[in-house]
């Protein structure tokens, strides 16, 4: 269960949409299922306390709607953001992508979010009702089961290698601010490496293939915001799913992932998205990764303004040849 | 490429118009040999190479992709070598990372004045990647003939 609960939430969106402070919040709304939540843009009171959402399922990263938001009418924009959120919120901010003055950022803190996915496999498909109490969720099921799992156990991945707990940009804060913390998130990255060539081909070539090119990692990234897109270009040669082999994954996923590198901020909506669980985030954290080890520790976002790796150099930069792992 | 039974890899080789592309030049006015299966493709500055550029050569069919720039502080740009220095390490280790293999793409830095290392660089290379075989792994299946 949230630190925070749904009704401090809404209470705080009615007071200062109420009090003029912003026009509009961006939240989360119920989808089909309990579990399914959807972003939302909320105009008044009324819509907040009938439809705003905040349980363990709202992992949506906001800052990316924002963008367009802003560009929209008059007034301010309120967003609620969790730690990882801010980093994308300051990134953003970085790339001068929206206007500060035209957002209202309450920060909000984060128990890590549930993988609905992981839910399922605990308990199985036929879910129908979902509700959290204490460290448990409770899952019915269409048989009329109830069964309880430790939200623990069904942390989303990026979750479980939670980077901070720590908020770099907002204009109040609800609870209380946590601290960067220690992770492993390498650790998948780093078993990948020391396997061989055909072993990471084949593992690769087994998840990527299952690619359904349906771009959602690309539309749900805060950094892949150009207006044009590369893989929107018809004449780009990967801009379908090819039936015939498995170039085009292979071309997409790279392109996607450079695209992003020195960017990234390692939010995990990539994979949170993806339909088919492709961990995508083992891409970016393997640019990430080498990033640190070429070019010093860097993280993405948690400086404003902060100068990207891949638009900075050194005299003394590694040079390609020995960038790749020679083993012998 | 298979011709009698013996197989010609296929190199693109991306030359910096203000060294390599020169040093390519100077080569061939000494009358220094180096293989033709390497297809050169003149760029303005090295760091015109989008890593779009290597997947697409890959996927047209190039068994090798090199990349031809000036030794870094010699950029005609001042700054465009040292982009690409970082760029290329990355997605080097990234195409390692999938699995492909880590020689059949490279970087050299290769002069104007430099004919006969480019001559010696396309040799090497080119060995190498006829050591490797075909390319399997980045293959594209429409665009084989």
């Amino acid at each position: 269960m949230q630190k925070i609960t749904c009704e401090s939430l809404i209470e705080k969106a009615c007071e200062l949409i109420e009090n003029g402070t912003v026009s509009r919040v961006i939240g989360w709304k119920k989808g089909e299922f309990d579990y399914d939540l959807t972003p939302a843009v909320f105009a008044n009171a009324d819509e907040i306390k009938k439809n705003f959402i905040y349980n363990d399922f709202s992992g949506a990263n906001f800052s990316k709607y924002l963008i367009k938001e802003t560009r929209k009418g008059e007034g301010k924009v309120l967003v609620f953001l969790k730690p990882c959120d801010t980093y994308s919120f300051n990134q953003l901010l970085t790339e001068h992508r929206f206007d500060r003055e035209k957002v209202y950022a309450v920060g909000i803190p984060c128990e890590g979010m549930a993988d609905i996915a992981k839910v399922k496999a605990a308990v199985g498909d036929g879910i129908l009702k979902i509700t959290s109490e204490g460290d448990e969720l409770i899952v019915e099921n269409l048989y009329g089961d109830v069964n309880k799992v430790k939200l623990a156990d069904v942390l989303a991945e990026r979750c479980v290698n939670c980077k901070s707990k720590k908020h770099t940009a907002y204009d109040e804060l609800m609870g209380e601010d946590g601290e960067i913390l220690d992770n492993n998130r390498f650790d998948e990255v780093e078993k990948l490496e020391n396997m061989t060539e055909d072993e990471r081909f084949a593992f690769w070539q087994n998840e990527l293939s299952r690619c359904i090119r349906c771009n959602a990692c690309r539309d749900v990234c805060p950094a892949c915001t150009c207006e044009k897109c590369v893989f929107d270009n018809p004449k780009s040669g990967v801009e379908n799913k090819a039936i015939a082999d498995s170039f085009e994954e292979k071309m997409f996923h790279i392109i996607r992932a450079f695209h992003v590198a020195g960017r990234c901020t390692d939010c995990g909506e990539c994979s949170r998205v993806c339909p088919q669980n492709i961990p995508l985030h083992l891409l970016n954290r393997k640019f990430i990764k080498d990033i640190n080890t070429f070019y010093g520790e860097y993280q993405a976002g948690e400086v404003e303004g902060s100068r990207a790796p891949l638009v900075n150099y050194t005299e003394e930069d590694i040079e390609p040849n020995d960038a790749v792992k020679r083993e012998e | 490429m298979q011709i009698n039974n013996e197989f010609k890899p296929k190199i693109v080789a991306f030359c910096c118009n203000w060294c390599s592309y020169a040093g390519a030049d100077l080569a061939g006015n000494n009358r220094l040999a180096y293989p033709e299966c390497v297809n050169i493709i003149r760029v303005p500055c090295s760091c015109r190479v989008n890593p779009i550029f290597i997947l697409r050569a890959f996927q047209r069919g190039a068994d090798g992709v090199i990349i031809c720039g000036c030794h870094p502080g010699d950029c005609h740009y001042t700054s465009g070598n040292y982009y690409t220095r970082r760029r290329m390490a990355l997605l080097f280790s990234m195409l390692n990372y999938l699995g492909i293999e880590k020689e059949r793409i490279r970087l050299e830095w290769v002069s104007a004045a430099e004919g006969a290392k480019f001559a010696a660089t396309m040799n090497e290379f080119t060995e190498a990647v006829t050591a490797l075989g075909e390319n399997k792994r980045l293959e594209d299946l429409r665009c084989k003939k």
